[in-house]
């Protein structure tokens, strides 16, 4: 929490288009377990789009996706699946 | 060379490498389409924001009068930061004002009006278009994929930007190692204008640019960053992922922690949060760069070429992008007058390169990265900096010292070593 609100009150100002159709992220619960990316991804994702359950699952709301691919570039072989969203849809920068 | 083709050139990716590079070879006469998959160009960008534009001088000759830029930075401050102290060296220099040396700017606003420039020049601009691969005839890349839609073209530009799935698919990128990328993550906080004006004494389109080391990042590789716009601030950080990752951190904490700094929280008091954003960006710029940037029929530029240096000071990468898309025009162009576009064509982009400023600065800090991997880059000279002043301008009634004997004093109690601090200094004047 900071003087700007929580990361989702602030991502609530930014602009998205969401694909309600398609969901551009998958998380392999088992890969991201065994290997420790699950709790990494919560921690370096910048949107705090990933979540761990108290069962170690781990949630995923792509609607807040920044789409900076930094999950992609931590997470260990075969945990996540990770690609932009369909042209056009996703967050749509005002000032950038 | 086949005529079985949409366009001569398919560039992908409207950030700053391809715009500049499909403006030019729309300008020379070619058929150019620009793919973009933001709903607009600009969309999907974010930057730090200080644009060394004189790059752009030989493209648009009127750039900082007719393009939507912030600010001419003039001043330029390097800050030590500590948790409760700091020292910043303070540089401000008219001549930086005429020409325009570096210009600050919002991606969302620069793209579109780049894009505009390259329809203008007779381009055509696609956005809301995802590229989803690389159509290839044997080896050599015969166009693109966008769902069920193929377009084909002699040559393909990627400049699909940092994340570049195409030099993946391509073969160029295997997974990148996590030292040579970092997380940026940013905020942008309106200001009155005349608030910036006192609270950074400014005038008029002038500007300043805040690059912070130390405790910014709480020890995380990388630093902190703050630049005037117009009527905003942009400011955050830029984490290394390998340190990131290993020190436990969370990247948004990081980020609000230096928000919330005692000095930094004053320069953005009052402020309104207008929007809070992440990209990646590069740390290896040299390492990925030496790479084999083009295939038969295919080349990279910009960052989706790993064509960004940090040095600590500065993140430039937009010049790059401008840059190494000067040079693919030109070996496109070339490539395109022959009808040659085969790999051993293609591969004279390396020569052109190599011969603009784009070689010359990436062979000048190849040895950036390396050095800026030194962790007392992020605690003990910031704290040691302090400690020296300290010692100066302390007036406890003890007998002073000559600043010499205080500066030694403040090495030894900060266990770094006069021997290491020597190599650190040698290492870092040889690499930035
Ligand atoms: C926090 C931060 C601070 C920075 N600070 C500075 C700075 O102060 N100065 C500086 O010079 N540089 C800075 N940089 C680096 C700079 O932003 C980049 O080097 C620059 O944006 C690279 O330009 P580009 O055109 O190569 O790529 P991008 O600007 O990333 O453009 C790539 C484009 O390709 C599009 N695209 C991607 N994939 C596809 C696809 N499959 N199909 C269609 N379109 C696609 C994207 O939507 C995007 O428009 C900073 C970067 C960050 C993250």
């Amino acid at each position: 929490m900071s003087a700007y609100g929580s990361v989702t009150d602030r991502l609530a100002r930014n602009s998205y288009v969401l694909d309600e159709a398609e969901c551009h992220i998958e998380v392999n619960q088992e890969i991201a377990r065994s290997t420790g990316t699950g709790k990494l991804l919560v921690r370096v994702c910048p949107a705090q789009v990933y979540g761990e359950a108290p069962d170690g699952t781990i949630s995923v709301n792509y609607a807040a996706c920044l789409e900076c691919g930094t999950c992609l570039a931590v997470a260990a072989p075969g945990a996540l699946t990770w690609h932009y969203p369909r042209g056009g849809f996703g967050i749509a920068y005002r000032e950038g | 060379m086949s005529d079985d083709v949409d366009f001569d050139v398919i560039v992908i990716g409207a950030g700053v490498a391809g715009s500049v590079c499909a403006h030019q070879l729309a300008k020379a006469g070619h058929e150019v389409v620009l793919i973009e998959r933001g709903s607009e160009p600009g969309s999907k960008n974010l930057s730090g924001g200080v644009f060394y534009c004189r790059v752009l001088d030989e493209v648009f000759p009127d750039f900082v009068s007719s393009a939507p830029v912030e600010r001419r930075i003039t001043r330029n401050v390097l800050s030590f930061l500590n948790g409760d102290s700091h020292v910043n060296i303070d540089y401000w220099d008219e001549r930086l004002a005429e020409p325009a040396n570096a210009v600050t700017v919002l991606r969302a606003r620069l793209d579109p009006w780049l894009a505009e420039q390259c329809e203008q020049a007779g381009a055509m601009v696609m956005p809301g278009v995802r590229v989803d691969g690389l159509l290839r005839d044997g080896e050599r890349v015969v166009g693109v994929r966008a769902g069920e839609d193929e377009l084909r073209a002699h040559v393909v530009v990627a400049a699909d930007g940092v994340n570049s799935f195409l030099a993946r698919d391509a073969g160029v990128r295997p997974k990148e190692p996590q030292r040579h990328l970092a997380v940026g993550v940013k905020s942008v906080i309106a200001l009155p204008r005349p608030v910036i004006e006192d609270r950074f004494r400014v005038t008029g389109d002038e500007g300043v640019a805040y690059a912070v080391v130390g405790d910014c990042t709480q020890g995380v590789a990388g630093g902190g960053f703050l630049y005037t716009n117009r009527e905003s601030v942009s400011v955050g950080v830029v984490l290394r992922l390998d340190d990131l990752g290993a020190r436990g951190l969370s990247s948004s904490d990081v980020h609000d922690h230096f928000l919330a700094h005692p000095a930094i929280a004053p320069l953005i008091r009052g402020g309104e949060l207008l929007e809070y954003g992440c990209h990646l960006t590069i740390e290896d710029g040299p390492a990925m760069a030496a790479r084999d940037l083009t295939r038969p029929g295919l080349v990279l530029i910009g960052d989706a070429a790993g064509l960004t240096l940090n040095t600590g000071l500065t993140i430039r990468g937009m010049d790059l992008a401008a840059g190494s898309a000067l040079a693919a025009a030109r070996t496109v162009a070339a490539a395109l007058s022959t009808g040659d576009c085969s790999g051993e064509a293609l591969g004279a982009y390396r020569t052109e390169l190599e011969r603009s400023f784009v070689g010359a600065d990436l062979r000048t800090y190849g040895r950036a990265p390396k050095f800026l991997e030194n962790p007392r880059m992020y605690g003990d000279y910031g704290r040691l900096l302090a400690d020296v002043f300290h010692g100066i301008y302390t007036h406890d009634l003890r007998p002073r010292r000559h600043l010499v004997g205080a500066a030694l004093g403040a090495v030894k109690a900060s266990g770094v070593g006069l021997g290491q601090l020597a190599r650190d200094g040698w290492a870092a004047a040889r690499a930035l």
